[in-house]
């Protein structure tokens, strides 16, 4: 009996020695995103008894890669609802995988949106144009909280710049979360390029696009690519540059 | 050190008569014989597209070795006491002039080694199914775009070199043995006590189970005030009797693409080796007033 009690005093101090050090080790990983968010009772419900408890044991990659895959099955069957529902506890999951909420707006922004603008079952375009609305919107909500999860990497907001862009035609905001993107650490040169020349779109704001658009043209000959010269040039034409200000017409 | 009161040499040949012991047992090949299939048989169910075909790969196989190393270890290190006293061999051993600590020593080396080899093997073999996928994608995408300029193929390439291998796969796969580890010295502390093979294996993976939400319990005690004392009693035990075995999961963030930075590394492996550490001297606690 002294014995059991002087080894549950023991394991009982070495806990009270290594909790601290746990804690600041649990802190120091949260501080850099790195710790798997609380798996909440909703998503026990969603996937299944089995399912939480390998997530609970340290395989949420593996049940989260499970179910991106019938999420990819769900695809190719265009089960849009189950696609959404899938990739919704995919990402709860692995929140800090770039890849899983890129591919989820990417399907609801994109695919399912397509498959509702045209949808044979719905006579009234007006509702099928609502329904692709409600999709990109799917596809934003995605990114949106990719980014709040991984608020450093720059592939999420580029490619919510590329969602403003195509899908909602709204260049400003493109262009700002092209520009936010271009201020994350390892992001493509082009992203830099692509948050100018979406701003050359902005109603009102072609003075500052020229200039901006000029100051890159002129930082390096690696930099005049077709896109950018013919921006320039359109700009030239709008705000009436003199044409001795103007940049050569064969540059490359 | 006395060398009457602790041999290395004594430690090393009960080690490796441990390890000569646990090679010879089937059950061993047919854990390393599935594993190895799961990690083979990733290839086959990550044939999407290359950048999420990797990450299927990744998490499967990173996945494999950890449950397969994490069974090794309960499962190896929960028969060895108990064989040996059915098997009278501990009599033999411990009435030879040998410490109860070089015994336990010795064993625990023994699973150690036979963990080191066992992931060093699933590590080897999903290297070798990585670096296969990679080439064949690369070879792939020179093919398609053989009529794209050089800077694109090169962008292309480069894309897939980075979403196969890194540096952080080395230091989620030396987690993973981390754990293992850890897993092996409990055991065997819960050994030393247990009455039974399978009170011990039982034991142990509730500790696991445990282990990994120990670190919401501790969390939760540490920073959430108005919870009722009995509640924060409760999880005061869970934090200061478990291990939290979720802070040597690193692969979650590695195939994710996180950089682990080489300090965090170290502070884990640091935390492991202080584990195993204290439950190794609490086992010879145990076991050197264990009658026999």
């Amino acid at each position: 009996m002294k014995r059991s009690i002087a080894v549950l005093v023991g394991v009982l101090l070495f806990g009270a020695a290594r909790v601290p050090a746990e804690h600041a080790l649990f802190t120091n990983r949260a501080q850099r995103h790195l710790v798997a968010v609380a798996l909440d009772l909703s998503l026990r419900e969603q996937i299944g008894q089995l399912g939480f408890i390998a997530a609970l044991s340290g395989f949420r990659a593996i049940v989260a890669d499970l179910l991106f895959i019938q999420a990819h099955v769900a695809w190719e069957r265009t089960e849009w609802s189950r696609v959404l529902l899938l990739f919704g506890q995919v990402t709860s999951l692995q929140p800090h995988s770039i890849l899983f909420w890129d591919i989820a707006a990417w399907h609801m922004a994109w695919n399912a949106s397509a498959a509702a603008l045209h949808n044979p079952a719905q006579p009234r375009e007006a509702l099928r144009i609502r329904a692709q609305r409600e999709y990109f919107d799917l596809g934003r909500d995605f990114l949106e909280r990719g980014i709040q999860n991984n608020p450093d990497n720059p592939k999420l907001y580029e490619a919510l710049g590329r969602l403003y862009r195509e899908k909602y035609k709204d260049h400003a905001r493109a262009s700002e979360f092209f520009a936010k993107a271009a201020e994350k650490p390892g992001a493509p040169s082009y992203v830099k390029r692509f948050a100018l020349y979406e701003l050359s779109y902005c109603e009102g704001r072609e003075r500052e696009a020229y200039d901006r658009l000029l100051r890159l043209y002129q930082s390096s000959e690696n930099e005049r690519l077709p896109t950018l010269i013919g921006r320039l040039k359109y700009l030239e034409e709008q705000l009436n540059i003199a044409p001795d200000q103007r940049i050569p017409d064969q540059t490359r | 050190m006395n060398a009457r009161f602790f041999s290395l040499g004594r430690v090393r040949a009960i080690g490796s008569n441990t390890f000569t012991e646990l090679t010879r047992l089937r059950v061993f090949y047919v854990f390393l014989l599935f594993a190895l299939l799961l990690i083979g048989s990733s290839v086959v169910m990550a044939r999407l597209s290359f950048q999420q075909e990797f990450q299927v790969l990744k998490d499967i196989s990173l996945g494999a070795i950890s449950i397969f190393t994490s069974l090794l270890a309960i499962l190896a290190t929960a028969r060895m006491l108990p064989q040996d006293i059915e098997d009278r061999t501990v009599y033999t051993i411990l009435a030879k002039p040998v410490a109860r600590s070089e015994y336990l020593v010795g064993k625990l080396a023994g699973v150690l080694v036979l963990l080191a080899i066992s992931t060093a093997v699933m590590a080897a073999l999903f290297f070798a199914a990585l670096y296969i996928r990679e080439q064949s994608a690369l070879a792939e995408t020179m093919r398609q775009m053989s009529a794209a300029p050089p800077e694109q193929v090169a962008d292309a390439l480069r894309e897939i070199r980075d979403s196969t291998f890194h540096a952080d796969l080395l230091a989620g796969i030396a987690a993973i043995f981390i754990k293992a580890a850890v897993l092996a010295s409990l055991t065997l502390f819960i050994s030393t006590f247990a009455s039974s093979n399978i009170f011990t294996v039982v034991v142990a993976v509730v500790v696991y189970f445990i282990g990994h939400l120990q670190g919401t319990a501790r969390e939760f005690w540490l920073q959430e005030q108005g919870a009722g004392w009995f509640t924060r009693i409760f999880l005061a035990c869970v934090a200061l009797l478990f291990p939290d075995l979720q802070l040597f999961n690193l692969n979650d963030q590695v195939v994710a693409g996180a950089t682990i930075p080489p300090a965090q590394f170290v502070e884990t492996a640091l935390l492991g080796c202080f584990y195993v550490a204290i439950y190794l001297p609490l086992s010879v606690a145990v076991f050197a007033r264990k009658e026999l």
